[in-house]
């Protein structure tokens, strides 16, 4: 009994035994670490080059680590780090989390860090680009990656279908959903090849479908997240449309069916620009373009990606005097080249295609700097990946030839109101 | 995995005065010493976390908010009234009793078929085990390729003049799909263990009831499935048990869908601890667990006595 009764306890103990194994000498220069979801060679040199500006001037720091997780599962696995003791300094937050991190007290503040910070520029910021990040008029993550939704087209696959351009649809004033599912179909039809793919969605990542329901003006939370928008008429509208646009049109790849834009399988993507780097060896001739038309008129949504320090961090002011840096001014436009910067004061077309070669000032003009501050973010909620996957499990029987959408959008709600209401 | 060690034979005649304790204690130390490292092992990484995981299904532990709090038998309360439960079980019943039956016969079919002294055997028995030494992940994903809706298996199907399933999106087929791909993947070791059982069967016995008479399948049923019974309980076992244990087969080919038919009892529990930020309640699932996989193994390993020839 007493040895069990030691076993118990010794048990208990272990967490906290570890822990103080974990802690670091205070006392000395500390390392800074940074979990990221790119693996990109130039992406860590450059963070890397900007490290060693900070360094030298900081003798406090000894270094900075970046610490590259699978952009697949990597909310987990930073969670994971954060459960095990091994929390890093700062981390990339996708925007998905942004309200679980947010409003949950697991990030410090770091609005006035950065106020304070001399020749930050802290009013540049763009608000809709901020506005995530923020709570209770608290910013609690620097935006570094802003970036709208657009179009990508193969224009050597439409015209083979016979299809105008996307440039010619716009310049007609036709740049259109029904047109896009035309076009789609067309090629469909005339090459085997497919039409339109909503990047990343593969039915299973459902919040990048909000590129397409936002042009009917339908939302996927309403009463600032307190209500289900999925039953709402403009929804079941704009869901009918996919789903008539996938079995019926064949204008999209259906489940199951994976094609990739970049590698010419498909007429047109809806990604972010971010992606124009995959199109440097492209063996077709494209375009890039805003997203089109929905019913309700010309929307914009945008991607983000926020950059934070961890309450738990083992270095949150070290951290938070780094990440001041790593945003200013002068770095931001370095970091432009690959992440579209939140300042206004950078956001011109020739500054962008300065850093992106492979698109022109007109395409980044139109695509970018027009819709970037009229955009909407993808949705999000405050348990938000408890939300994804009920919307996910309760979304697989609309995609179905014979599909009833009205009561499948009435079920997803069904399905995930107790959720929204915790 | 608990390791069986057979107490030090102390029981040397009992020598009188200092040297026959001392030679004793002696033993036991080289005992100890022998099994340390194991224990060491055992009890770091098998003991304290199984303690911990106990200690953790009685709080409520949200990573992002950093709270930690003793909440006594309440992850349990919701265990009971998790409307999602129901659901999770009948799938991890459904691929369990599904990989199980599926994997020990085709294994058992193979390793008889390839025990005949036939031309090419060797080539196959290597065909059937390779795919045990493919990485799972590397496996699966090739696997989710070739089952997509216009992939390799559809293609197939189509020379033939058949118009396959979109397999991973139909609620049935993904859990075939799921289990056959398994089955595929592990089939080959449990071959290997059958294969070496059946070279264990004396030859007498089968000549013996040739010569009475027996048919081949009266010798399978009356000599070759008692001699290699106990080859049968630990594949069993191990299936069962692996089969209980099935995640990145799931993650990768289905994420537990469509709808949550492919949702089995480990990735329900990853799902509530690793993308839900609740590892208490991971923890009371994993608890769970822990208790269906001791049950089956207690009940099998206690059926033993009446089927498992040498057992009784």
């Amino acid at each position: 009994m007493r040895n069990a009764r030691t076993l118990l306890a010794a048990a208990a103990a272990a967490p906290l035994i570890l822990a103080a194994c974990g802690g670091e000498d205070d006392d000395g220069p500390v390392t800074l670490r940074m979990t990221i979801w790119s693996a990109a060679e130039e992406h860590l040199a450059l963070f890397d080059a900007i490290a060693e500006d900070y360094l030298a001037d900081h003798p406090e720091v000894e270094a900075i680590e970046f610490d590259p997780l699978p952009f697949d599962g990597y909310t987990s696995t930073l969670t994971t780090q954060i459960a095990g003791d091994n929390a890093p300094d700062m981390a990339w937050i996708l925007e998905n989390a942004a309200p679980d991190f947010v409003s949950t007290g697991a990030l410090v503040p770091i609005g006035d860090t950065l106020e304070d910070t001399e020749g930050y520029e802290y009013d540049d910021l763009v608000p809709a680009a901020t506005e995530l990040w923020r709570h209770e008029d608290r910013l609690y993550a620097y935006p570094f990656s802003t970036s709208p939704f657009a179009v990508f087209a193969n224009t050597d696959l439409l015209a083979e279908a016979g299809q105008p351009t996307p440039a010619e649809l716009i310049a007609d004033g036709q740049w259109t959903w029904d047109r896009v599912v035309e076009a789609g179909a067309a090629v469909r039809a005339a090459t085997g090849s497919h039409g339109m793919v909503i990047r990343d969605f593969d039915y299973t990542g459902w919040d990048n479908l909000s590129t397409l329901w936002t042009g009917w003006g339908a939302e996927a939370w309403t009463d600032g997240g307190a209500g289900c928008g999925f039953d709402d008429p403009a929804m079941v509208e704009a869901m009918t449309f996919m789903h008539d646009a996938v079995f019926d049109a064949e204008a999209m790849p259906g489940p199951g069916t994976s094609a990739d834009f970049f590698s010419g399988e498909a007429a047109m993507t809806v990604t972010q620009i971010s992606r124009a780097g995959l199109l440097a060896d492209a063996g077709f001739a494209w375009d890039l373009v805003p997203l089109p038309d929905g019913p309700d008129g010309q929307y914009s949504v945008i991607g983000q990606a926020g950059l934070g320090v961890l309450t738990v961090a083992p270095h949150p002011e070290e951290a938070a005097d780094f990440l001041a840096f790593m945003t200013n001014p002068e770095n931001s436009a370095k970091l432009a080249q690959y992440f579209p910067p939140p300042r206004a004061s950078q956001l011109t077309a020739e500054d962008l295609a300065a850093a992106n070669p492979l698109l022109t000032p007109e395409q980044l003009q139109a695509t970018v700097i027009d819709r970037i501050d009229q955009g909407v973010t993808k949705p999000s909620h405050i348990g938000q990946a408890q939300i994804d996957q009920t919307v996910r499990a309760a979304l697989d029987p609309l995609w179905t030839e014979n599909a009833d959408v009205a009561g499948a959008l009435a079920d997803v709600c069904a399905a995930v109101d107790p959720l929204l209401s915790e | 995995m608990a390791t069986k060690t057979d107490a030090p034979s102390g029981r040397a005649p009992a020598r009188p005065g200092r040297r026959g304790w001392t030679h004793r204690r002696r033993e036991y130390l080289a005992g100890y010493l022998f099994v340390a490292p194991q224990l060491a092992g055992t009890a770091l990484f098998v003991i304290v976390p199984l303690a911990l995981v106990f200690w953790y299904s009685f709080h409520e532990w949200n990573v992002l908010t950093g709270s930690f709090q003793f909440t006594g038998a309440e992850n349990y309360e919701r265990l009971a009234d998790d409307p999602a439960l129901p659901g999770v079980l009948a799938a991890t019943a459904a691929f369990s009793i599904g990989l199980v039956v599926l994997n020990l016969s085709l294994a058992l079919a193979l390793a008889v078929l390839l025990n005949q002294k036939l031309r090419g055997t060797v080539l196959f028995r290597t065909l059937f085990f390779s795919p045990v030494a493919v990485t799972l992940v590397a496996w699966t994903i090739v696997w989710r390729f070739l089952l997509q809706d216009d992939g390799g298996v559809n293609g197939l199907l189509s020379a033939i003049g058949v118009d396959g399933p979109n397999w991973l999106r139909g609620e049935t087929t993904a859990m075939i799909a799921v289990i056959v791909v398994q089955v595929l993947k592990n089939v080959g070791l449990n071959m290997v263990l059958f294969l070496a059982a059946l070279q264990g069967v004396p030859k007498e016995l089968y000549e013996a009831s040739t010569i009475d008479g027996a048919g081949s399948w009266t010798r399978f049923r009356r000599i070759t499935v008692p001699m290699i019974s106990p080859t049968i309980l630990l594949t069993s076992i191990i299936t069962v048990v692996g089969s209980l244990q099935v995640f990145a087969q799931i993650d990768v080919l289905t994420s537990g869908g469509p709808g949550t038919s492919t949702t089995v009892l480990v990735y329900y529990l990853y799902q509530n601890a690793f993308q839900f930020h609740d590892f208490g309640y991971g923890a009371t699932l994993s608890v769970l667990l822990f208790a269906i996989v001791l049950v089956l193994t207690v009940v099998q390993w206690q059926m033993r006595r009446k089927w498992v020839v040498h057992e009784n």
